[in-house]
């Protein structure tokens, strides 16, 4: 009986999609070619992914090629470049975290205690606009003011009574002016998101805290941190989960000989074996390693977060 | 309302303390983005050698605009410029049609499979097929080495199709569309002549973002196109401002020399040509840009 119920149902619920689906339709052609957009480019390369178990041949295709098992993942594990590509990526991911992360925040609560507006928006103004200029300008803008040759911190250096120093070219140079000029850029930018949490304070909060006579310290202390927490939090994951995402542009070209003991990331390894090289299968394996860790600590953090401060991307 | 009025006139001093504090931090941020950028332009309009002897520090030295003589003559920068405007508008075109009409779509709650497209379509957020896999389709679709190969493997970004599809569900009201739909509108005229017009604001944000995002491009170039005549001005920039300044740096031989030279006489300029269509478009920018990143942070 209860079986006869369910299938009525069942089939009334069917026909109510189909009708609904018909009714439609108008919807789902709009939505086709970006459907479309996302099955080629983005679940298309996925197809492509058994490359990391197979040696690609380019007669054979993705899918005739032969299947080698685990053959790419044990050679690049046992690689001497395997230790210092995961160490060059985590310390880079990891210094940009500790550095870049904080300070946003903190443009953020010092522009929302601004008194005065029009300072406040030129502030604002000048310190979002290094968002917009690309990286190709940014690295050549970084060549230019730390050349040895007339560039301009050089030029403060030997005024200081110093020796002109090969920023470009050495290793122990190269982090601290990949996420020097990565705070330079996006500093202003990132703080944005945090603005406009702080713009949804409670103004009362304020006020009875002003009437009980705390401080302005107090105040970012107690109230505004409180009310952009979840915002940190959020902003945190998504970082945490980029950690091994690092981005292949501005490493690339920052690169040269002379610090590529420090600026070899996964990222530029995958680009010269796979691209330059032609080695698919074996860039495929490296780079599917890169996703799989960088899926794991976004999951992982995410779940640490829910579990601690009850706020999580999902 | 300011946080930082006060029902009580006076102002106690560890709040003084702050302000300075706070004012002193802000000003020197400021500073510190605004130079940088301050000197690009002062050095592009300098004597070259003034420049290069570290003369100019705070307004330009020998008035001299042989930089952006060289910028203009330089064959190579025009050609680039010119498939990066191309590139650009053909690409937000296409970017701005999928995402928009997608979005309007998706905001739909009552669609049948909507939710399950909308998971589809953020996981691919969280995880790729990665480089080399793209690559090879790329390669396959035979759009190697041509415009498309910069214009669809980016066709959408889930980030802009999001803000957008939220917005649409937030700012079109559901009993409009149902008094039109029993006025016999179809779901296109609804598209076409509600939607679209109501969402005035988030295309100008979504059209920013991408033709921002297309003009810095440099990546898919670097991997995609082998036909020079094809190079966006940002492959070009990396020659000039990079390539030769690093080859320089470490000592070359005459020609490197010769090229330095020349880089060295337009480097400044080609930055400001280069960053010139941003620039223009920065007050809008700001306005859009800050918005979407608002309706980006309230849905998280």
């Amino acid at each position: 009986m209860g079986n006869q119920q369910t299938g009525k149902k069942y089939c009334q619920k069917k026909k109510r999609l189909s009708v609904r689906v018909k009714a439609y339709w108008q919807l789902y052609v709009l939505i086709f070619p970006a459907v479309l957009y996302f099955a080629v480019f983005c679940y298309g390369p996925m197809y492509g992914i058994q490359l990391a178990f197979k040696n690609y041949n380019a007669l054979d295709g993705i899918t005739g090629s032969a299947w080698v098992g685990f053959t790419h993942f044990t050679r690049f594990f046992r690689s001497y470049q395997f230790g210092k590509l995961l160490k060059n990526t985590l310390s880079l991911s990891i210094l940009q975290l500790l550095l870049g992360f904080p300070l946003p925040i903190i443009l953020a609560l010092c522009l929302n205690y601004a008194r005065n507006m029009r300072f406040k928006k030129v502030v604002q103004t000048i310190t979002y606009a290094p968002h917009f200029i690309s990286i190709v300008v940014l690295v050549g803008m970084l060549n230019i003011f730390f050349s040895v040759n007339g560039g301009l911190v050089n030029g403060l250096i030997t005024a200081l009574g110093g020796e002109p120093v090969l920023f470009m070219g050495k290793e122990k140079y190269f982090r601290l002016l990949f996420v020097g000029s990565g705070i330079w850029q996006n500093m202003g930018w990132n703080a944005i998101i945090y603005l406009a949490a702080l713009a949804g304070v409670n103004p009362e909060l304020h006020e009875a805290a002003v009437a009980d006579g705390a401080g302005k310290l107090r105040r970012v202390w107690h109230i505004d941190l409180p009310a952009i927490r979840p915002t940190i939090i959020i902003t945190l994951i998504l970082n945490c989960g980029q950690l091994m995402g690092l981005g292949f542009e501005k490493a690339f070209l920052m690169q040269n000989s002379l610090n590529l003991g420090k600026s070899e990331i996964i990222a530029t390894y995958v680009y010269k074996i796979g691209l330059l090289d032609a080695q698919y299968g074996f860039a495929t394996a490296v780079g599917l390693f890169n996703s799989v860790i960088n899926l794991i600590l976004l999951v992982t953090v995410n779940y640490i977060s829910g579990k601690l401060s009850e706020t999580s991307l999902w | 309302m300011n946080i930082n009025s006060h029902k009580f006139s006076a102002q106690s001093a560890g709040d003084k303390a702050f302000d300075i504090v706070n004012h002193t931090i802000l000003i020197l941020v400021a500073l510190a983005v605004f130079y940088p950028l301050y000197f690009i332009v002062i050095a592009s309009f300098s004597d070259p050698a003034a420049v290069a002897s570290g003369n100019v520090s705070f307004w330009p030295k020998g008035f001299n605009l042989d930089g952006y003589v060289k910028v203009f003559e330089n064959q190579k920068i025009w050609l680039g410029y010119r498939n990066s405007i191309f590139y650009t508008v053909i690409g937000t075109a296409v970017n701005l049609a999928l995402t928009i009409m997608a979005a309007y779509g998706l905001s739909k709650k009552g669609l049948p499979g909507q939710g399950i497209l909308m998971g589809l379509i953020t996981f691919t957020m969280l995880f790729s097929g990665g480089l080399i896999p793209t690559y090879l389709l790329v390669d396959k679709l035979g759009i190697n080495n041509s415009m498309w190969a910069l214009v669809l493997p980016g066709a959408v970004s889930v980030y802009n199709l999001i803000i957008a599809r939220s917005y649409m569900a937030e700012n079109i009201s559901g009993e409009l569309e149902e008094a039109a739909r029993l006025d016999g509108c179809s779901d296109f005229n609804l598209f076409f002549r509600i939607a679209l017009p109501l969402s005035k604001p988030i295309i100008g944000v979504v059209v920013l973002m991408y033709a921002v995002g297309h003009w810095n491009e440099y990546f898919n170039a670097l991997i995609y196109l082998r036909d020079q005549a094809l190079y966006p001005l940002q492959v070009i920039l990396r020659d000039l401002l990079i390539q030769t300044e690093q080859a320089a740096n470490m000592g070359g031989d005459a020609s490197v020399m010769e090229m330095q030279r020349v880089a060295d006489m337009l480097k400044y300029g080609v930055i400001v040509v280069s960053s010139l269509p941003v620039l223009c478009m920065y007050p809008f920018i700001q306005k859009y840009f800050a918005q979407g990143m608002m309706i980006g942070s309230l849905k998280g």
